[in-house]
């Protein structure tokens, strides 16, 4: 590492807790941009509450947190979802076909018709979708392939960011894989900004160049994933 | 102006029971020669008198009776609800009988505020989550969607003179808050049902940038297509399987059937818009409370 990198994500101090149980604590972190930072933690240690607050679902209940040096709260919430994507662990497809879910976050993005064809086909290109799946609907398909559709709906609008609560969870081995050479390529071609939770150490390895290691709502330990991870 | 006494009310009310009251007004609007007039003034109309009613609650007992026959549990509550029926009937009896005696407009209103209000109380005690700020967006919601129909109703199709007589403004409004009551709570307690069962679909729109209004548009239709469906199957079915309670009133009250029927009608007609209005109006103000000013979504 020769320079510092920029931060995408800062968060100072932050805590949240849902009807009295506190989900985190005190999370002091620095997510660099342009970079793959994943975070590695067993279940209930808090990944997915972090994911939560970093495109605003929920708002911490102490603390702050910036996105390229402007508090999260100074975007529009419409605004900064559209720039910072959110794969849940669990996909949900809306109704009607894998086209139709493209199509909807499409609008919501505000593309408009003539760029749509080309946007939906590097879309599901991106996360790996075999196109021959677009017309089918969305929610025949397999766990697998509503996982990638919902990894291109959220690509679609081209968002700068990518929040991705464990994607791999619900694969088989060589899904897995082919998804995170994807969000390697994201990263590479596009110099997106990615962060990833995980419970599997050697997933972990596999694609982080930061981590993050959670226990029980806090930081264990942050830093190059070389460091984190060894 | 002085208050009449009960029983001077009382009288009144018998002398002019059974729309004898109101048929200088309808002589009027029917003209000669409609053919209705004769049955509206003199069909023989058979009274009841409080000794009818005692026979009545016979009825009331064999329910009592096949309640306690099968141990439903139910016969203590059928007797109190019998007993709060006919104390709760006399009382809005002695109601109506006083301010139709006073023919005063802001009586009149103010009846119907109180209507109003109660209705709006009853269709958010029926919701699981009550804050306080549903109780005033409900009643406007109510307000605007019966106030709406009645206005139209009352001065467009049965000009009614003068604006504020209550033997038709109280009865009609009545009906009309009563539906948009049923409507309103319905529509609201689907929408938050369909919000809590879909939270995850909700999510992924919010997630993606959309506002609430587009995140919550399928819950939004459920919960539209709820409320209004009773409504339309009334519409479908009405006369088929039965007669509607008011007609049926009118009937035998000595009211020609024909004319029973365009009241109806005009009947059928208003509580489809109340009831739209009304829904529609509670739906798209009541969501806000279900996220907040962000877009995030707060279920409790």
């Amino acid at each position: 590492m020769s320079t510092v990198p920029e931060a995408a994500f800062r968060l100072r101090d932050v805590r949240q807790e849902k009807s009295g149980r506190v989900l985190l604590r005190g999370i002091d972190l620095v997510l660099p941009r342009g970079r793959i930072t994943v975070l590695l933690g067993s279940s209930g240690a808090g990944k997915t509450s972090l994911l939560r607050l970093l495109n605003r679902l929920d708002d911490p209940a102490a603390g702050e947190i910036s996105y390229l040096g402007r508090s999260l709260e100074e975007y529009p919430a419409t605004e900064l979802r559209r720039r910072v994507g959110f794969v849940f662990q669990t996909p949900v497809m809306f109704a009607g076909s894998v086209h139709d879910n493209l199509r909807e976050a499409a609008e919501i993005a505000g593309l408009d018709d003539q760029e749509f064809p080309e946007r939906a086909r590097e879309a599901l290109e991106l996360a790996g979708l075999d196109p021959s799946l677009a017309h089918r609907p969305a929610q025949e398909l397999s766990v697998g392939e509503q996982q990638r559709a919902t990894m291109a709906r959220t690509l679609i609008g081209g968002p700068e960011a990518l929040l991705l609560d464990e994607p791999t969870s619900a694969l088989d081995p060589e899904s897995s894989e082919f998804l995170l050479e994807s969000i390697r390529r994201l990263r590479a071609e596009r110099g997106m900004t990615v962060i990833l939770s995980t419970h599997r150490h050697y997933e972990a390895a596999a694609i982080a160049d930061e981590a993050v290691r959670l226990s029980g709502g806090a930081v264990v330990e942050s830093g190059e994933a070389a460091d984190v991870l060894a | 102006m002085s208050w009449p006494n009960v029983a001077d009310v009382a009288r009144a009310d018998m002398v002019g029971a059974n729309g004898m009251l109101a048929a200088p007004f309808l002589q009027e609007r029917l003209g000669p020669g409609t053919g209705l007039e004769p049955e509206i003034l003199q069909s023989p109309i058979l009274g009841l008198s409080w000794l009818d009613l005692v026979a009545a609650s016979g009825l009331v007992l064999l329910a009592v009776g096949l309640s306690r026959w099968q141990r439903l549990g139910l016969t203590g509550s059928l007797i109190v609800g019998a007993i709060r029926s006919v104390v709760q009937l006399v009382l809005v009896g002695y109601v109506l009988v006083y301010i139709f005696a006073i023919d005063q407009w802001w009586l009149v209103v103010g009846a119907l505020a109180v209507m109003l209000a109660v209705a709006a109380r009853e269709a958010v005690r029926r919701q699981e989550e009550r804050p306080l700020r549903l109780y005033g967006m409900t009643g406007l919601a109510l307000l605007v969607g019966s106030g709406f129909t009645l206005f139209y109703v009352s001065l467009l199709v049965v000009r009614i003179e003068p604006w504020y007589n209550p033997r038709y403004l109280i009865p009609l409004f009545g009906m009309i808050v009563g539906n948009a009551m049923n409507a309103a709570a319905l529509a609201h307690e689907r929408l938050a049902a369909e919000l809590r069962s879909r939270r995850g679909e909700v999510e992924a729109y919010l997630a993606l940038g959309a506002t609430a209004a587009r995140a919550s548009r399928g819950p939004t239709r459920i919960a539209l297509r709820a409320a209004l469906i009773p409504t339309v199957n009334s519409l479908m079915v009405v006369g088929l399987v039965a007669l509607p309670g008011m007609m049926t009133g009118q009937i035998l009250a000595g009211v020609s059937p024909m004319l029973a029927i365009r009241y109806q009608i005009v009947v059928m007609f208003m509580l489809a818009s109340a009831v739209a209005v009304s829904a529609v109006i509670v739906v798209l103000w009541n969501r806000r409370l279900f996220f907040t000013p962000d877009e995030q979504l707060r279920l409790p």
